[in-house]
């Protein structure tokens, strides 16, 4: 099949899913009662007094088919209703929060993928040897950490012990105070790139240290499922028949590893990047609730916290719509790589 | 039982499994015998509320009355870890079981019927897989009412897709096999062919990697609990142990790890429960289905 045919295909087919996705939300949405429902239309904090009006006019007594059309159409308009927690639109709220957990996100993906594949097919170079056994253990201990538990030993240690040497939030006050000030110019809302933008190493250095230990957390669990998956593959990559004949050849050892082996077994971490996607997520919610980093995983616990089902069910239905869009992207990629895939759709 | 011994016999000649085994069948013990070491005062209606000394809200250390001190609010943390071993394995385990008998159920009907039937139970994975799971699984908790049961129904929601491709996918490659076209040839009806035939032939390495996914669904628990979204407040749960000790991560001035305790010990215990399970799992991982070990 050609790879163009294979895009539109693909593209194609997360139309159901995300019509699927629509209905799961609503579904969820359902088990309320038309009152809390109503919190949904809801733009502005004075017509929370008048929500038998919102009712009526988002027909919330109709019947279910009626009500979806209504639903979906203000969804796709952008009125996901009002989140009480941060008195906004839930639609704003998520473009306010957003930056700051893409930079936490920006920091914490490298290391989780560049660090697995780095220390999975070093381990698999030296399988059953010390480095081996001993980043296997760390994997797999790594890999049954709590997140949250981890976030909270990490602030006992560094923001405790070495007495506010790595504090959460994401700035100190002062440094906040400045970066709200009308001198600092906020272009992306990323702090360590607007610091640079704006020359200021002050805010940068703070904002720097306030990314140290959400980073840390954020990477380590995911980091290990990475290392396991890239040793597995990578073994079964060395022991191939193309891997015999470079070394046949007279290639020295480190051309094999590093030329042959890992980049064919590579191939299985980009088929879970997806996966990684959904925990760096998970994940983003658990981090930024420990160590109070106002981005979007922290707005969604509170929002869990104070029964706020528009921001709740507005936070999923963003992420179901993310993670659908990455496992595309994925698998277009995928495709791109290895012609294998789309031989044998063709083959079917 | 052959197999089952020779699961055993690989078993024994990966040192880490034994310790995997070692852990789990401490905590076993420990949830049994809960009771014993733990016991409810006179008076306590139900076991699993930890008791507390008095409202004091600043944590009290470990001392001979209470072993591992208490949290804030003075709830016995050495109480609390014990019966929340309990409720960690009655999470687990429900959990597990009902995702086993949706994913049995719906992958044998979609796996052995094929067609349209196949193409709809995929589809609706399809849709509950489009989320990342813990997400999905906080709007089902807040829908639901935040409560244990909800994170359990929750749990089962967002687990229950994954089981049932694995088991269809385990019952497409035995459904063409000769002895269930024989089966079908004397006439056995479907539903016996699937009972009889097909499951035992095909699904017992699901089964077992399935169990012992019982870990990662205490670890999701324990994390929504974390968050406030489990069980009430004072029954006894790792999760909601550790979120008791949130407040109390920096001790008093000239001794920042005062309240140590707190948090350190109910996350122990979740990381120990947890490693267990995964030990167990990655050997089994690799002596059972060579398939599997790739995931």
């Amino acid at each position: 099949m050609e790879f163009r045919a294979y895009v539109v295909r693909r593209l194609f087919l997360i139309i159901p899913v995300l019509f699927g996705v629509s209905l799961l939300i609503f579904g969820v949405l359902q088990l309320f009662s038309p009152v809390e429902r109503a919190s949904l239309y809801v733009t502005d904090p004075r017509q929370l007094a008048h929500l038998d009006h919102i009712i009526e006019l988002y027909g919330l007594d109709q019947p279910v088919w009626t009500q979806y059309g209504t639903w979906i159409n203000q969804v796709i308009h952008g009125n996901l209703g009002w989140s009480k927690v941060v008195s906004m639109p839930v639609i704003d709220a998520m473009a306010n929060f957003l930056p700051a957990t893409l930079e936490l996100a920006l920091f914490a993906a490298p290391l989780i993928i560049v660090g697995g594949i780095f220390l999975g097919s070093k381990a698999a170079a030296h399988k059953d040897k010390m480095a081996d056994h001993a980043t296997r253990l760390a994997a797999i201990i790594g890999w049954s950490l709590p997140t949250f538990w981890l976030g909270l030993m990490l602030l006992m240690v560094f923001y405790g012990y070495f007495s506010g040497l790595l504090p959460p939030e994401r700035l100190s006050t002062q440094m906040n105070v400045l970066v709200h000030s009308g001198s600092f110019i906020q272009y992306t809302g990323l702090h360590v790139i607007d610091a640079i933008l704006n020359g200021n190493v002050p805010v940068l250095l703070d904002s720097l240290r306030h990314l140290v230990l959400p980073v840390i957390t954020l990477t380590v669990v995911n980091l290990a499922f990475i290392m396991r998956l890239m040793r597995s593959s990578m073994l079964e990559s060395l022991g191939k028949g193309y891997i015999l004949t470079a070394r046949a050849k007279g290639l020295d050892e480190n051309t094999v590893v590093k030329k042959h082996a890992r980049r064919n077994a590579m191939i299985p971490v980009l088929t879970v990047s997806g996966y990684i996607f959904a925990a760096i997520v998970n994940g983003v919610v658990i981090t930024e609730t420990i160590f109070n980093y106002k981005g979007l995983g922290w707005w969604a616990w509170q929002s869990a916290v104070h029964l706020d089902i528009p921001s709740v069910l507005g936070f999923a239905l963003f992420n179901g719509i993310l993670f659908v869009l990455t496992n595309l992207v994925v698998d277009l990629l995928y495709a791109r790589i290895d012609p294998r895939v789309r031989l044998g759709e063709q083959a079917r | 039982m052959t197999e089952l011994r020779f699961w055993l016999y690989q078993a024994r000649k990966n040192p880490l499994s034994l310790v995997g085994i070692a852990i789990v069948l401490i905590f076993v013990i420990i949830a049994i015998l809960a009771p014993f070491l733990a016991p409810p005062p006179e008076g306590h209606i139900d076991a699993y509320q930890i008791p507390r000394d008095g409202y004091s809200p600043t944590p009290k250390p470990p001392s001979q009355e209470y072993k591992f001190g208490t949290t804030q609010g003075q709830y016995d943390i050495f109480y609390g870890v014990i019966w929340g071993t309990r409720s960690a394995f009655k999470v687990g385990l429900l959990v597990i079981g009902m995702v086993l008998v949706i994913g049995i159920l719906l992958g044998s009907i979609a796996g052995y019927f094929g067609g349209l039937v196949d193409e709809i139970i995929m589809r609706i994975t399809d849709i509950f897989m489009a989320f990342p799971p813990l997400i999905l699984a906080m709007a089902i908790t807040v829908a639901l009412g935040p409560s244990l049961n909800s994170v359990i129904i929750a749990l089962t929601l967002v687990s229950w897709p994954i089981y049932t491709r694995l088991i269809r996918g385990d019952i497409l490659t035995v459904r063409e096999e000769d002895y269930v076209e024989a089966a079908r040839g004397v006439g056995s009806s479907h539903l016996r062919i699937i009972a009889r035939h097909i499951l035992p032939n095909s699904i017992y390495p699901t089964l077992i990697m399935a169990s012992l996914d019982i870990g990662a669904v205490v670890l999701s628990a324990a994390a929504l609990s974390f968050l406030g979204l489990g069980a009430p407040e004072g029954y006894a749960d790792w999760g909601q142990m550790i979120q008791f000790s949130r407040n109390w991560i920096v001790g008093p001035p000239g001794n920042p790890l005062a309240y140590w305790y707190t948090v350190t010990i109910p996350g122990l215990f979740i990381l120990f429960f947890v490693l267990g399970w995964n030990l167990l799992g990655d050997a089994f991982r690799d002596i059972l289905d060579p398939r599997l070990a790739k995931r």
